[in-house]
């Protein structure tokens, strides 16, 4: 049983224990027995490394344009030109771009929509949840309406809308903006476009992750250990952090990294119609776009990116699956 | 039961209130209007916008606009030439209609069946082949598997056409036909959860001490896994349905945009992008309805169901 344990590991965590720790020791050691979470593991390691360091994984730069060699099939090596002796080893996009390159480069959004997206609508979620479900009966009763109302928007139709918008600012002449309005700008331009991204699927997802958290804290607010803490006199907060965090944090994670997927394809999605990360800047889904457009006539170019994605996908979903096995081996049947 | 209805029905007012005002404030907040080209001169996009009382201060707008839709008059198309909304929306939403009934029906047929026998042969073979190819399902978007099967089933072997939509008017074959991809790649995703959910719920439930009284009493597997599992198990399964709907319709929205689909999802991205604000409007109320109203029917379903629910609803 995960819960006991846990609860122990929360009213024990303020003294360094052994059992807290074990209890992620044991989590790790459960995933790491599985081989294919080893592989799954490795290879989104080597995602992360290629996402920090492009430039040394890629053999071109992503918006190198080279028209003689457009639609170049993989493995086609440049015979003359400025780019002589340059191998297409995916082949080259319908202005010639390499298209390994750019999946390398790619890889740098897709990467950081699932962590950053994670991370947002983790903090996020997880302390609205929290506050909202040892507050008073009135205060959560508002603010899980208002989680209600948000949830009852369609989530695709809100991000698209909402990235429309952010999209649309990003445009507006810098004399125009406030001090803020452009910092934000700004912080979207040096990232491509990428960064409106984030802030569109952050302002949406945490919703899922304030209702779990509060129906974990509903659960454990009512038995013994908070009632023993509230006795000796523990503040408000010290109850939220110490005592009910870590009984709440294990299911929070796992539903976070089944969602990471979700987070990978929105993105994908939002490139793929035109919302997403602004060209030249290549995103998977971005790709896959241009290469649907030639598929007819140069099915290379979808193939690429679409196994990059997809992969990328099932690595997480495997991982998640893995993970919710590790910490619960109640739920290994779900 | 008719207190739930009622109070799932008046759920919807703040809804319809919030979800219209982030919407009508978003649209209204982007710059540029829908009358704005570079060939049209600013005399005349001023005229244009008076005409269609755009240049009122946005909350006058909002207001005219709720009154307008209490009558169920969505207004014109800014964009096309002022017909209105509901002349293209209703045929939209009827293709959009048909393509998730036939996606939810591809989902279940695939979905029940693979959960079932997953769970009755646990750890067997069947049950690892259909876990596998549920996370495959469920890790291929639909943005891969959309081109995917065009280029398979249309391009290289050409049974299928590529893209686009056929009415019924225009045969049953063709019909079919054209829905046929389309309503794969956005049942597939779906499957996949459901297989997972169905087996999950299975086993739990082929775990319960009734099962084994079933068994001990005699009764044969078939009868037991039928009567007395099967049954209990579909609850989730029906709860799922109301989320089920609510990802069919997002998920229409993007096959539309891969298979040049007209349906509602496809008025909806490019009406955005023209600023089409009667059109954005009433998209975006159609599926807030319909997600509420789904939920309502899974509420009602589930009380039929299992009616000890009746108190914690």
């Amino acid at each position: 049983m995960v819960s006991s344990s846990a609860q122990a590991a929360g009213s024990r965590a303020a003294a360094p224990s052994r059992r807290s720790r074990t209890l992620w020791q044991d989590t790790l050691r459960r995933l790491l027995r599985d081989p294919v979470v080893v592989i799954c593991v490795l290879y989104l390691a080597l995602l992360i490394v290629v996402a920090i360091f492009p430039s040394f994984f890629a053999t071109a730069s992503y918006d190198q344009t080279s028209f003689p060699n457009n639609f170049a099939a993989p493995g086609t090596v440049v015979s003359e030109g400025k780019l002589a002796g340059h191998t297409y080893w995916m082949g080259a996009d319908k202005l010639g771009r390499d298209i390994y390159s750019r999946l390398v480069y790619g890889t740098r959004v897709s990467i950081s929509v699932a962590f950053l997206g994670a991370a947002v609508s983790f903090l996020i979620g997880v302390s609205y949840g929290l506050f909202a479900g040892y507050s008073r009966p009135r205060i959560d009763n508002i603010m899980m309406r208002i989680v209600d109302i948000i949830y009852a928007y369609p989530t695709l139709i809100l991000i698209i809308l909402l990235q429309v918008f952010l999209t649309a600012l990003a445009q507006k002449e810098p004399e125009q903006m406030g001090t803020i309005e452009r910092m934000l700008v700004d912080l979207d331009r040096n990232s491509g476009g990428l960064f409106f991204v984030f802030l569109a699927i952050g302002a949406v997802s945490w919703l899922n992750m304030a209702r779990l958290t509060r129906g974990q804290v509903m659960h454990y607010k009512q038995q013994e250990f908070v009632q023993a803490a509230q006795v000796v006199g523990a503040s408000d907060r010290r109850i939220m952090g110490r005592h009910l965090l870590p009984n709440v944090i294990g299911p929070c994670i796992v539903a976070e990294t089944l969602a990471i997927p979700s987070y990978i394809y929105t993105e994908a999605f939002l490139s793929f119609i035109g919302l997403g990360v602004q060209p030249p800047m290549p995103s998977w889904g971005s790709m896959i776009a241009d290469g649907y457009g030639a598929l007819r006539t140069a099915p290379w170019l979808i193939l690429f990116p679409a196994l990059a994605l997809s992969l990328t996908m099932l690595a997480f979903n495997f991982l998640g699956d893995a993970v919710r096995d590790a910490l619960d081996p109640k739920l290994r049947d779900r | 039961m008719l207190r739930l209805i009622i109070r799932r029905f008046l759920w919807f007012i703040p809804v319809f209130f919030v979800v219209t005002g982030i919407t009508f404030l978003t649209m209204h907040a982007l710059p540029g209007g829908p009358f704005d080209t570079d060939k049209t001169p600013p005399a005349m996009v001023q005229r244009m916008e008076q005409a269609f009382g755009l240049n009122r201060p946005v909350y006058e707008q909002y207001f005219i606009w709720l009154k307008n839709a209490a009558q169920l008059d969505f207004g014109p198309s800014l964009k096309q030439r002022g017909r209105p909304v509901a002349g293209f929306l209703l045929p939209g939403l009827a293709v959009s209609a048909q393509l998730g009934l036939f996606a939810m029906g591809f989902a279940l047929l695939i979905g029940l069946p693979a959960g079932i026998i997953a769970a009755l042969h646990r750890g067997r073979w069947q049950d690892r082949g259909a876990t596998f190819v549920a996370i495959l399902g469920v890790s291929v978007p639909p943005i891969v598997m959309g081109p995917l099967l065009m280029w398979l089933f249309a391009l290289q072997l050409g049974w299928l056409p590529v893209a686009q939509w056929a009415g019924l008017d225009e045969g049953i074959i063709p019909y079919l036909s054209h829905i046929i991809l389309p309503a794969v790649t956005l049942g597939a995703g779906l499957s996949a959860i459901i297989a997972r959910l169905t087996r999950a719920s299975l086993l739990q439930v082929l775990g319960e001490d009734y099962i084994r009284t079933a068994h001990a009493k005699g009764l044969a597997r078939r009868t037991v896994t039928i009567r007395h599992a099967l049954r209990n198990a579909l609850i989730p399964v029906v709860t799922y349905l109301g989320p089920l709907a609510a990802a069919v319709l997002t998920g229409s929205l993007v096959v539309e945009q891969i298979f040049a689909i007209p349906g509602m999802g496809r008025y909806f991205v490019s009406s955005i992008t023209s600023r089409d604000y009667p059109m954005v409007m009433a998209v975006v109320v159609i599926y807030a309805f319909i997600i509420v109203f789904v939920n309502l029917v899974v509420d009602v379903l589930y009380l039929f169901i299992d009616p000890r629910m009746d108190h914690g609803l």
